[in-house]
């Protein structure tokens, strides 16, 4: 068994951005471990997927993400290609399948890696646990490893390789117990915390729920994500799937910037693995200061609507 | 309508991590261990399933000796019956763990089976999918709201930027987002009453596995590792807030480069 498969995701035609980041990594360990790189997806994505380094596409005509089909369609790719790694972007969809998968296969799965190697002939990977208050560094044994990428971790890297050879799966007979009857899309647009680059996120140093605009204009005009504290989605200020930290979602984007949020620790685990962090806050001791790199000790009512508008004044907006 | 309930009982999310002599675990010295916070969203739904529709809500949970606190504490709160399997949880991987809790699963009556989306603290995310794998039933990962009909289940499953709704056959694999429900705490009355229910305690032999099914790893923790403790950066005072927003900006642009 050699090479690596990676199951990607596509949105009108094009991979997503961490389908071509689990691409660029298995590219990497595809060269470690001497083998090639395969894609599995959508019949359309050949040229996308061999931008980022795939030889092959397994390509089967699935219309929406289903757990039971897509399961069975992945497995005729494994059985077929019989790869060492199989490799999932760390989505919701991707969440689902590879546990499905893996437990059919009866292999393991790391979860929600931020670091990959080929480490003496086993799969090396890094993640975070206690949700970001340590990193377990684990090696999956067994054929085909698997794990799903955490989202934003590696690079999107192109290859300068040609179209993927596009190999056909029949679309699996399964009549699925399960089946999406309607998707809704609430706040259309809306950039999703886990895919940012650049977060914005309050606290209750706002005061009250409507001082979240504060917080939308400025990831506004950024271009970024709202996050927000867990004291604030408790308080009904906003949505749970905006809450960063233990009980929310770990983030780990280019620029964090931390407004009103004094820094528990289920929050710090959740976001101190940023690149870049950015903390605006009254208090001068509030624990937020140990993890940021640039830290305003003042109002955030004064300084932030500044911030808009000076990000606004430099992009020209 | 019968509930099964999987809970892992995990560090105190308000607990410092500090890491085993042996480099590959955290050391429990100290810690105060709970009752997973997104199983408490299951745990509540399956209550809830059961004051509208009667039937068991049984708890079950696979572990060392302290696990039988966390149980107790479920039953407090409404959880009906408890099924401790005492094994080395440690020393199985989440397949592992996920063969353990479908045998016991099979070895209850249930037509929903709930689960956390994730164990605060592993973060794996892994177990329910492949329970339900195993058992061949349908799963719906990260729901915030749920539905029973007639041999099905209608649930809200959150995905990025948007929300699926699935409809599913019974019985189902559910994994609880946070928003799914406001759990309760357990009232005196509820504590009182959970002292007289006893545990059951079943080791995997019992449930008709081996220790080849559940502790051969296919994932094993090489080393456990604590982030790197940032230094602090440059702190400027915000008073004059024009000036401070002007330098926030210069660092974006310059070193963050996102501006």
């Amino acid at each position: 068994m050699t090479g690596v498969l990676v199951f990607c995701e596509s949105k009108d035609g094009n991979l997503i951005k961490v389908s071509r980041e689990a691409l660029t990594v298995g590219r990497q360990l595809a060269g470690a471990s001497g083998g090639d790189l395969a894609a599995f997806g959508q019949p359309g994505v050949e040229v996308d997927a061999g931008r980022y380094g795939a030889k092959t596409l397994f390509a089967a005509a699935l219309p929406q993400y289903n757990t039971e089909i897509d399961a069975a369609a992945m497995k005729a790719a494994v059985d077929q290609m019989q790869p060492a790694i199989v490799l999932f972007g760390g989505t919701a969809n991707g969440r689902d399948l590879a546990p499905r998968l893996a437990a059919r296969l009866g292999v393991g799965v790391a979860s929600d890696v931020d670091r990959l190697e080929w480490n003496e002939g086993k799969l090396r990977a890094r993640r975070p646990v206690y949700s970001g208050k340590a990193f377990a560094i684990v090696d999956v044994t067994g054929m085909p490893a698997m794990a799903t990428t955490r989202m934003n971790a590696f690079p999107a890297e192109e290859s300068g390789g040609g179209a993927a050879a596009v190999v056909q799966i029949a679309v699996p007979a399964v009549e699925p117990k399960a089946k999406v009857v309607e998707t809704k899309t609430p706040e259309a647009g809306e950039l999703s915390i886990v895919e940012a680059d650049i977060i914005v996120s309050g606290g209750r140093g706002l005061k009250e729920a409507a001082n979240f605009s504060l917080i939308r204009d400025l990831a506004h005009a950024l271009g970024g994500a709202v996050g927000a504290s867990r004291a604030t989605v408790d308080a009904g200020w906003i949505d749970h799937q905006h809450q960063v930290g233990q009980t929310g979602r770990v983030v780990s984007p280019n620029l964090y910037i931390a407004v009103g949020i004094s820094g528990a620790i289920q929050h710090l685990a959740g976001m101190a693995s940023s690149r870049h962090i950015v903390a605006i806050n009254k208090d001068p001791e509030a624990p937020i200061f140990r993890v940021a790199d640039f830290g305003v000790v003042g109002d955030l009512f004064q300084v932030v609507p500044a911030l808009t508008a000076e990000v606004r004044r430099v992009k020209g907006q | 309508m019968n509930s099964i309930v999987f809970i892992a009982q995990v560090p105190d999310t308000e607990a410092r991590i500090k890491i085993a002599p042996d480099g590959r675990h955290i050391d429990e010295s100290g810690l105060k261990f709970i009752v997973s916070p997104f199983d408490e969203y299951a745990l509540e739904a399956a209550i809830r399933l059961r004051e509208a529709k009667q039937g068991e809500v049984t708890v079950v949970g696979f572990g060392p000796d302290r696990v039988a606190q966390a149980l107790r504490e479920c039953l407090a709160r409404g959880a009906t019956k408890a099924l401790h399997v005492k094994g080395d949880v440690f020393a199985a991987d989440s397949l592992g763990i996920a063969r353990v809790l479908a045998a016991a699963a099979k070895s209850l009556p249930h037509d929903v089976l709930l689960f956390g989306k994730q164990g605060v603290g592993t973060d794996n995310s892994l177990v329910g999918p492949m329970v339900a794998e195993i058992l061949g039933y349908p799963q719906i990962n990260i729901v915030t709201q749920f539905e029973i009909g007639e041999g099905t289940i209608t649930a809200h499953r959150e995905i990025e930027g948007a929300e699926e709704i699935i409809e599913a056959s019974l019985p189902a694999i559910v994994t609880a987002q946070k928003g799914l429900n406001e759990p309760r705490y357990a009232s005196l009355k509820g504590i009182m009453a959970a002292k007289k229910i006893a545990i059951d305690t079943k080791t995997p032999a019992d449930l008709g596995l081996q220790d080849s099914d559940i502790y051969n790893q296919r994932v094993t923790v090489a080393a456990l590792e604590l982030p790197k403790e940032k230094s602090g950066g440059r702190k400027i005072d915000g008073s004059d807030a024009a000036a401070a927003a002007k330098e926030i900006a210069r660092y974006i642009r310059e070193e963050a480069k996102a501006l």
